[in-house]
């Protein structure tokens, strides 16, 4: 079969390939992509505030240490305009201490550019041009804050600070944050992996069951967690669409079963009729009668092959079941005039008996012939034993809400287990198959009752069948018409 | 009479056509719904006979297409469709009789002439005869050789309907589609009976019988031998 091509999901497996491809399944699931999407998009979230917050900071530190150089370099100027041209000099010798993390940092420079004292070696790049200060590295890229000063001597000043405190600070709180970040993307992406594993097991629970369905065990059903979770409504919904197709599987093989039965042996009695007329050496008359009797086969299958067809339309739901509105009551009256004459011939009696007066709207055709199938069999079946009177007794009534439609007869009834195989295709109790029909007749009832949305029941009459066509008070065509 | 017969399956037509020209008419075919359209458009024929599938143009299209075009030519519709539902269709499209595929000749043959003879103007007529029965479509009201004869309501619309169709072959299924609309194949002989009924109300009793049974295909009423 072309359909069962194995389909493994399995996770466990010895061999490493096969769990590198295990492990490249589990990320390719969805649970383990949105997993993945919701983590990487809190981290990206997170990195933007947190980024803004550092570059806050570290701007507000900066601008800390800036205001305090503002007092240093007052006090600069102050020495300046006091002190005459040595002073400033030899106030920054004073000042300028060995450079580490946090120290002062001081350049006093000639006009011409070159150093006079401090214990910076040259004028920032970073503050050639800003007469108002700002952040700017010293010796090996160190951060520092510095607030130039120009003095009247034409000398240059520059008051600054060593950042590498504040520097840390922010370094440190970085990595802590992008630690942080880390491990947070781990657990989430951890988390949905056991999601996505989790997940994975239960759908390749479903797969596996898929699989062995296509492999053509079609009775196997997808086991349920008992947790009563999403997953066990999908497999209950599942298994209820499976039991579905076993049930229209077994349908169909039973129909196929039947038509092979029951169309090929009244096909191979046409052949050999056939042949039999061709061989007879008394010639035309021979022949005559056998094409007639060809032809009457041939009408007996094409009457089998109509009702099967429409049996399969009517089980199909292709017929429209509300087609008119009409007086039931009527038709049931209308078709007991039609047999009984007939019932008549055949020595039994057809009664009318209680008819209340109800209009249905319904398909009028298939209730007239699924009433004509149920006489024609009350008449077929339905004869008494001996040295009694045949009765078929039509009635109608509305009971519970429900449309019941019963003929009757005083025949030899169907024995209880019996009665749920007459309803089949074909099932004919009758073995000797000594009266005509198709053995279809019990079966179109069924389908029209199905149609229109009931059902049809077989009873004891005690003595005989009653056969009883069910429908649904929705078929009434007005409330009032109830009795 | 002069029958169109549109039906795309070659075989199947020829067949038709042969037994039709046996039976004593003439016939024209097409194959397909265009030509079938143009040879039924010029008109002349008493009846067509259309396939429901077609190639090119489907039946139920064709037939209304000529209705909408005031052509009033019977048809009867040829369907592997036999379904309640497909009949109704056939009809409501234009078509005058339906017979699902595979058919009896016979039957056939009884239902085109029984389509042609309705077109003439029996159907208004208040009385009908047959040698000496007389059926009087106003006071319902049946005598054999002067003799009143009592029929039930549906003994009366068989005879009415034997009548009007009297010298043609009426099948037991177009008496239970005109006189009972039953749309369907009774597994018994309920129609035999109610015919031989009738046959002892009318028959009975005379030497020349009027209700013939035809055999292999159904009924014939008849003043004289068939």
């Amino acid at each position: 079969m072309a359909l069962s091509e194995p389909v493994d999901t399995r996770l466990a497996s010895a061999t490493s390939s096969d769990r590198l491809r295990g492990f490249a399944r589990l990320l390719a699931t969805s649970a383990f992509r949105v997993t993945a999407i919701t983590v990487a998009t809190f981290v990206l979230t997170a990195a933007a505030v947190v980024g803004t917050l550092f570059w806050q900071t570290n701007a507000m530190l900066t601008a800390q240490v800036l205001r305090g150089l503002t007092q240093e370099r007052l006090a600069f100027e102050d020495i300046a305009r006091s002190g005459g041209p040595g002073a400033v000099q030899r106030a920054v010798e004073a000042r300028a201490g060995p450079i580490m993390p946090g120290a002062s940092l001081l350049l006093l420079q000639e006009q011409g550019g070159s150093r006079r004292a401090g214990n910076l070696d040259a004028w920032p790049t970073e503050l050639a041009d800003k007469p108002a200060g700002g952040a700017f590295h010293h010796g090996a890229g160190q951060p520092a804050a510095g607030l130039p000063l120009r003095l009247p001597d034409g000398t240059r000043l520059l008051v600054a600070r060593d950042l590498q405190d504040q520097r840390a600070l922010i370094d440190r709180m970085r990595w802590l944050f992008l630690a942080g970040f880390g491990l947070l993307s781990l657990i989430g992406l951890a988390g949905g992996l056991i999601a996505s594993r989790l997940m994975l097991a239960r759908v390749a629970q479903i797969t596996d069951t898929g699989a062995e369905i296509m492999a053509g065990d079609l009775s196997r059903r997808i086991a349920l967690s008992g947790g009563d979770d999403e997953f066990d409504h999908l497999a209950a919904h599942l298994n209820a669409m499976l039991a579905r197709i076993e049930q229209l599987m077994a349908g169909m093989r039973e129909v196929s079963d039947n038509i092979a039965h029951d169309l090929k042996t009244p096909l191979s009695r046409l052949r050999s009729r056939a042949e039999a007329a061709l061989r007879t050496p008394t010639g035309e008359s021979a022949h005559v009668e056998g094409l007639s009797r060809v032809i009457e086969d041939a009408d007996a299958i094409i009457q089998t092959f109509n009702a099967l067809l429409l049996i399969a339309r009517l089980e199909a739901g292709a017929v429209e079941r509300s087609a008119e509105v009409f007086d039931l009551t009527a038709l049931i009256g209308d078709v007991a005039e039609l047999y009984e004459p007939v019932a008549e011939e055949a020595g039994q009696r057809l009664i009318r008996g209680a008819l209340p007066p109800l209009r249905v709207r319904a398909n009028r055709q298939l209730l007239i012939q699924a009433l004509a199938n149920l006489i024609d069999n009350a008449l077929k079946y339905g004869t008494p034993a001996a040295g009694r009177a045949g009765e078929i007794t039509l009635t109608l009534a509305v009971v519970e809400g429900w449309v019941r439609i019963a003929v009757a007869d005083r025949g030899a009834g169907i024995p209880a287990a019996d009665r749920d195989r007459v309803r089949n295709r074909f099932v004919r109790l009758d073995q000797s198959r000594s009266q005509p029909g198709t053995g279809l007749g019990l079966s179109l009832v069924a389908a029209v009752a199905r149609l229109h949305g009931g059902t049809m029941l077989l009873e004891d009459h005690a003595p005989g069948l009653r056969v009883v066509l069910v429908l649904p008070g929705t078929v009434l065509a007005c409330r009032e018409a109830r009795p | 009479m002069r029958i169109l017969i549109i039906e795309d399956d070659i075989e199947a037509g020829l067949f038709l056509q042969k037994a039709l020209k046996e039976s004593g008419h003439t016939v024209d075919q097409a194959h397909d719904g265009d030509d079938g359209i143009a040879l039924a458009r010029d008109g002349g024929h008493d009846v067509l006979i259309v396939d429901r599938m077609l190639p090119k143009m489907d039946g139920l299209t064709l037939v209304k297409t000529l209705r909408a075009e005031g052509v009033r030519t019977p048809v009867l519709f040829l369907s592997a469709l036999g379904a309640v539902d497909d009949r109704v269709k056939g009809l409501r499209a234009g078509g005058d009789d339906y017979l699902t595929k595979p058919y009896a000749f016979t039957e056939l043959l009884a239902r085109i002439e029984v389509l042609v003879r309705r077109r003439e103007p029996q159907e208004t007529q208040t009385r009908y005869q047959v040698g000496d029965l007389v059926l009087d479509r106003l006071s319902h009201r049946v005598t054999r050789a002067g003799e009143a004869v009592l029929l039930q309501p549906r003994e009366y619309r068989l005879l009415e309907y034997m009548m009007r169709n009297a010298g043609q072959v009426v099948t037991r299924t177009m008496l239970l589609e005109k006189v009972w609309d039953y749309h369907f194949d009774p597994q018994t002989n309920v129609i035999d009976v109610h015919v031989s009924r009738l046959r002892g109300k009318i028959d009975k009793g005379f030497d020349r019988p009027l209700l013939h049974t035809v055999r292999g295909s159904g009924y014939m009423l008849r003043d004289g031998t068939i």
